[in-house]
């Protein structure tokens, strides 16, 4: 799913070559979650950054170069991690699906 | 203080939904968030808008303070109640507000907005009434609120804590992850600072962490109980959730906040700043 920008979140108004980009969407079944909240955590599992998807459960980080990992909670779920490497002047789309 | 009087549960909140004498009160980084659902009855505070003045840096002043409370229905005998998203670091900095000017009932909702969306209770997108108050606060508390001069003084003397994530510490971002990453300050922390991340007072669900546990995280981080304290981040919010657990939950005396944190202090012409993991020379 990396690299998949196609339905994905506008990067409009975003300087994209300027900013490491992870972006993407979480799901239940095929349906967007727009009542989670998904986590960035650092390579040593710190955390970093949180934001609350969107009603089309959609979110968004500018991180930096490196691997992160992505934590999502979401209401009557257990927590899902997933792994993503991030880069400057590019946009990692992830779709994260829960329980 | 302590948590008894300084934090109170979802639970709790819903037992107290329909007392007029509890005011919750909903901050929110994403100023939109209480137009799409609050809690029953809560009453929106625009921390861009209503807390900050609009012109200068710095936060409205008494006088406005005293009509923005009144206008919006919140008596000096209420019990306000605040909460918001990114685990209450808005409701942390509005609380911190508060107690500046002198609100002597004021609590946090512990896990705040998170909590209560992943326990699936309720929100209502209708918007409350109440009747207009003649509230009067007191002159700005400025023992919870450092200025930059103190914390320069502060460098190698006092406790002060970075409580910004390790990578906008050590200089490898500039900003919360959530946030663009171009600014103009320098990047870095201020030296002897330790570095504190204030989720790690947090569970992953918001709530804050047990008093043996929170004590127990900033001492290893090497803060030193018998000092005073300054609490930073990068514009002053998430060290407010940090003052709070420090003054608020731990007890700790002379805790203060400095508001004009990382965007100021890496701005100015002069100061020391340390790059990198450690924590620098004074």
């Amino acid at each position: 799913m990396c690299g998949a920008t196609e339905g994905g979140l506008s990067l409009d108004g975003v300087n994209v070559a300027k900013e490491a980009v992870v972006q993407g969407r979480v799901v239940r079944g095929g349906e967007p979650v727009g009542n989670a909240y998904v986590r960035l955590l650092d390579r040593t599992g710190e955390f970093t950054a949180e934001v609350p998807t969107s009603a089309t459960g959609h979110f968004r980080f500018f991180a930096g170069d490196g691997e992160w990992t992505l934590r999502t909670l979401a209401p009557k779920a257990d927590p899902v991690d997933r792994v993503v490497q991030a880069q400057t002047g590019s946009v990692a789309e992830v779709e994260i699906s829960v329980g | 203080m302590t948590r008894e009087n300084t934090l109170v549960s979802a639970q709790w909140v819903e037992e107290h939904l329909d007392n007029p004498k509890v005011v919750l009160v909903e901050v929110d980084e994403d100023t939109a968030a209480y137009d799409k659902g609050h809690i029953k009855g809560a009453i929106k505070l625009d921390w861009t808008t209503d807390l900050q003045d609009q012109v200068r840096r710095d936060f409205v002043n008494k006088a406005q303070f005293e009509a923005l409370l009144s206008d919006r229905g919140v008596a000096n005998d209420d019990t306000v109640v605040l909460y918001g998203g990114n685990n209450n670091w808005f409701a942390a900095y509005a609380y911190w507000y508060f107690k500046l000017y002198g609100h002597q009932d004021v609590k946090l909702l512990d896990g705040g907005r998170k909590k209560w969306e992943l326990d699936s209770r309720e929100l209502t997108d209708e918007l409350p009434s109440r009747e207009k108050t003649s509230y009067t606060a007191t002159e700005q508390d400025s023992s919870i609120r450092a200025f930059r001069d103190e914390v320069v003084a502060a460098i190698g003397a006092q406790n002060l804590v970075d409580v910004r994530s390790p990578d906008e510490y050590a200089g490898r971002l500039m900003a919360p992850a959530h946030l663009p990453q171009e600014q103009a300050q320098r990047a870095g922390h201020i030296p002897t600072a330790a570095n504190v991340p204030w989720s790690k007072a947090a569970n992953d669900d918001g709530t804050f962490k047990s008093d043996d546990e929170l004590r127990e995280i900033y001492s290893e981080a090497g803060v030193d109980w018998s000092k005073d304290t300054i609490a930073y981040c990068r514009i002053g919010e998430r060290s407010s959730h940090t003052w709070f657990v420090l003054k608020e939950l731990l007890g700790q005396e002379n805790v203060k906040n400095y508001d004009g944190s990382w965007t100021e202090y890496g701005s100015l012409v002069g100061v020391p700043v340390a790059l990198g993991d450690e924590k620098g020379e004074a």
